[in-house]
């Protein structure tokens, strides 16, 4: 029993992070981001380089801490489970961008070149697109043709992790944003941080993100090694994580005061983020709902 | 990272397994825990068995009557005990807290003295901490203790102690130089609780039992070679004892939920099965248990390289008492009317569980670590 990272996981984290911080500062022009896919392919994280899913779990998460703008989670995450060889190869050089329909929905419409269907047929990615909460997210409904059938399977567990692991990241940065700031604003005299309504706020968002990682990573680990366990540490993780990250938000916007109401301070975009992660697929209300149903047995109502 | 058992660790959850099987008598399962623990004679039989066998004090050195184990032993120790529904070794301070400090701290003669006895239950310890004017604030503590050649006398009042009325040996925390600076004047003692001129008075509980109680000390003397640390050292000395409050209750504490949820998925399956919101709240608590069941099994790591607990510690301490209230609530609740009956385990929990969020640092207190301690936040005080 060893729930701690290896050496080399925790270097492949400082890579990640690093990455993506030098690439997606707090101050980059948010309205004009490149995806720097070719870069994530040279780097194997589109698949080249056979991480597990532990370790595509540590990508998932620092890319909700940088908040990286391209359609990463829906490549790896969602689309890849159902792609043959080739088209993994393909995915994998940075050739093709993918995506997936759930509910109808199908994330990035409008910039990835292929989408699984809800059906698991590959489609060309056409369709009118909509803006999202998350501008950096938009969402489309997919113009069907027949499609092609694809030889692999859905993985709701695997995408649910991915979902939930990104959260994680969001969370921690909207903590250590509102931790920032209480250390260095002072009203009355003092460090806003002095003052428990406001460091209890932060202290709960602590405990939050912490149990949040810790399912996230439980799930992770369920996933990458095919446990019977995958799909409730799966669902679970994504209900928590999820709503730990919307929560860590507020409270951090909250503890901001009205910098942290502007369009010009970051918060909100790690908010949006985490409202669409929170959003997207099952709610945590229908999440909680399916764990009952494997505690309690399916609902009998009178 | 590997949640599955090793081979060892497989080995001895089995070997466990079946000891339990084979060892705790039916009608001692499921116990409510509470005064129940010292009604008669078997919670110290059974501590002393678990001691026998080799189950007490996994991770303590051979050498003071432990098992020199790592710690996913005792982790896994806490997860065959609640699901056996096993009672706990009753000796919960000597455990937790005076047996690690006296490791820490304690010289060769301390250690000999005790540890074994405290893991054989042949020894029951209680902690001398609070007062009636010294609660979250442990460092205005004013029972004073005065030098006079090798003996310390103590005199003053200690408060809320747990289990003083069966205990033999109090951690006390004294204040031997009430000139000296706050956090300096502290000397820390190990008292014989069957010295002349200590007297203890049960409280009565919310619960209706007294499990803890006031202690008296007037002109106790107790010898110098029962100081933990030095003289005015004694804050330093609680710190290590708090620290491990906290943090090696995690597992024990986690493994208890486990048993709360177990319980309230069969009173809800009895009760309101089809209820949507019920059966959402309780999908609820279980995934807030298995969010604290990873938290520990990650911060293990840490503990295995250092053997001190970290800060972190204070989180999930928070979180589970304040689970463990929702959780008993709501376990209540479903019973409807047959809920506020006197008698029941739910009631009993219920009620115990509002002590939760007070003892061994209270929620406040436990926040204003994190944010000063984890986070890095200014002081509040
Ligand atoms: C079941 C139980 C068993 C116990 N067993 C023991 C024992 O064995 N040995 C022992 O020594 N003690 C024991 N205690 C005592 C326990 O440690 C104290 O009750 C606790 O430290 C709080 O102290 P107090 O009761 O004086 O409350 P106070 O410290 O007066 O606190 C009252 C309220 O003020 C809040 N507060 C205090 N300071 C701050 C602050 N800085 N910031 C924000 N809020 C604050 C508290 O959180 C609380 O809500 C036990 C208590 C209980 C309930």
């Amino acid at each position: 029993m060893d729930f701690a990272f290896t050496d080399e996981q925790r270097q492949l984290q400082r890579e990640v992070r690093g990455f993506l911080a030098a690439n997606y500062p707090l101050d980059r022009d948010w309205e004009n981001q490149d995806d720097r896919w070719q870069e994530l392919a040279e780097l194997g994280w589109l698949g080249g380089a056979d991480l597990s899913f532990v370790e595509e779990a540590i990508l998932f998460e620092e890319s909700g801490y940088a908040l990286y703008p391209g359609p990463f989670l829906v490549t790896v995450a969602f689309a890849l489970p159902w792609l043959g060889a080739e088209d993994r190869e393909a995915a994998a050089a940075g050739t093709t961008k993918w995506s997936a329909e759930d509910r109808g929905l199908v994330p990035w419409l409008g910039s990835v070149d292929m989408v699984v269907d809800s059906d698991g047929n590959a489609q060309p990615a056409r369709g009118e697109e909509l803006p999202t909460v998350d501008p950096t997210r938009p969402l489309g409904r997919l113009e069907r043709t027949n499609g092609t059938p694809l030889p692999g399977a859905r993985d709701v567990p695997r995408a649910r992790t991915a979902m939930a692991a990104e959260a994680v990241g969001v969370a921690q940065r909207a903590l250590e944003l509102g931790v920032e700031y209480a250390k260095t604003r002072e009203q009355f005299g003092k460090k806003i941080g002095v003052y428990q309504a406001v460091s209890h706020q932060l202290a709960d968002t602590y405990a939050d993100v912490e149990l949040a990682r810790s399912l996230a990573y439980w799930a992770a680990w369920c996933v990458a090694e095919e446990d019977e366990r995958a799909p409730l540490a799966a669902a679970a993780a994504k209900a928590f994580a999820t709503e730990a990250a919307v929560k860590a938000c507020e409270r951090s916007i909250q503890v901001h005061g009205g910098i942290g109401f502007t369009w010009e301070h970051p918060l909100h975009r790690f908010y949006k983020r985490a409202l669409w992660l929170e959003g997207f697929g099952r709610r945590p209300a229908e999440l909680r709902a399916e764990i009952a149903d494997a505690l309690l047995g399916v609902a009998v109502t009178a | 990272m590997d949640l599955r058992d090793t081979v060892e660790e497989g080995a001895f959850r089995a070997e466990l397994r079946a000891w339990l099987d084979a060892n705790l008598p039916e009608e001692r399962r499921g116990w409510r825990g509470g005064e129940q623990r010292f009604g008669d004679d078997f919670g110290r039989a059974w501590s002393r068995k678990l001691y026998e066998a080799g189950y007490a004090g996994l991770t303590w050195p051979v050498e003071y009557g432990g098992a020199g184990s790592p710690y996913s032993f005792q982790a896994i120790f806490y997860e065959e005990m609640a699901r056996a529904q096993a009672p706990a070794h009753v000796g919960v301070i000597g455990l937790g807290m005076a047996g690690p400090t006296i490791m820490a701290h304690g010289s060769d003669e301390q250690k000999q003295a005790h540890l074994s006895k405290i893991l054989s239950a042949e020894e029951i310890w209680c902690q001398g901490f609070s007062e009636p004017d010294a609660g979250s604030d442990l460092a205005a503590a004013r029972t004073r203790a005065e030098r006079r050649g090798d003996v310390y006398v103590v005199n003053g009042q200690k408060v809320w102690s747990s289990f003083a009325h069966i205990a033999d040996f109090c951690i006390l925390v004294t204040l031997s130089d009430p000139d000296a600076p706050r956090y300096k004047g502290l000397t820390y003692l190990v008292v014989d609780m069957h010295s002349p001129g200590v007297e203890v008075r049960p409280l009565r509980q919310i619960t209706g039992e007294a499990e803890f109680n006031e202690i008296f000390f007037t002109d106790v003397e107790v010898p110098v070679s029962n100081r933990l640390g030095d003289e005015g050292d004694g804050w330093q000395v609680a710190m290590t004892t708090l620290l491990h409050e906290r943090g090696t209750l995690g597992f024990a504490l986690t493994a208890a939920l486990d048993v709360g949820v177990g319980r309230l998925v069969e009173t809800a399956r009895e009760h309101v099965n089809g209820d949507a919101g019920v059966r959402e709240r309780i999908a609820a608590e279980w995934i807030e248990m298995q969010a604290l069941r990873y938290t520990n099994y990650r911060s293990l790591g840490a503990y295995q390289r250092t053997g001190v607990p970290g800060p972190e510690g204070s989180a999930i301490k928070l979180r589970w008492s304040e689970q463990n209230q929702r959780l008993t609530k709501l376990g209540r609740e479903l019973l409807g009317p047959e809920g506020i009956l006197d008698d029941g385990w739910w009631h009993y929990q219920q009620l115990r569980s509002r002590g939760n969020t007070i003892e061994a640092g209270s929620s406040e207190v436990l926040r204003n670590i994190v944010a000063e301690r984890v986070l890095g936040l200014p002081r509040s005080r």
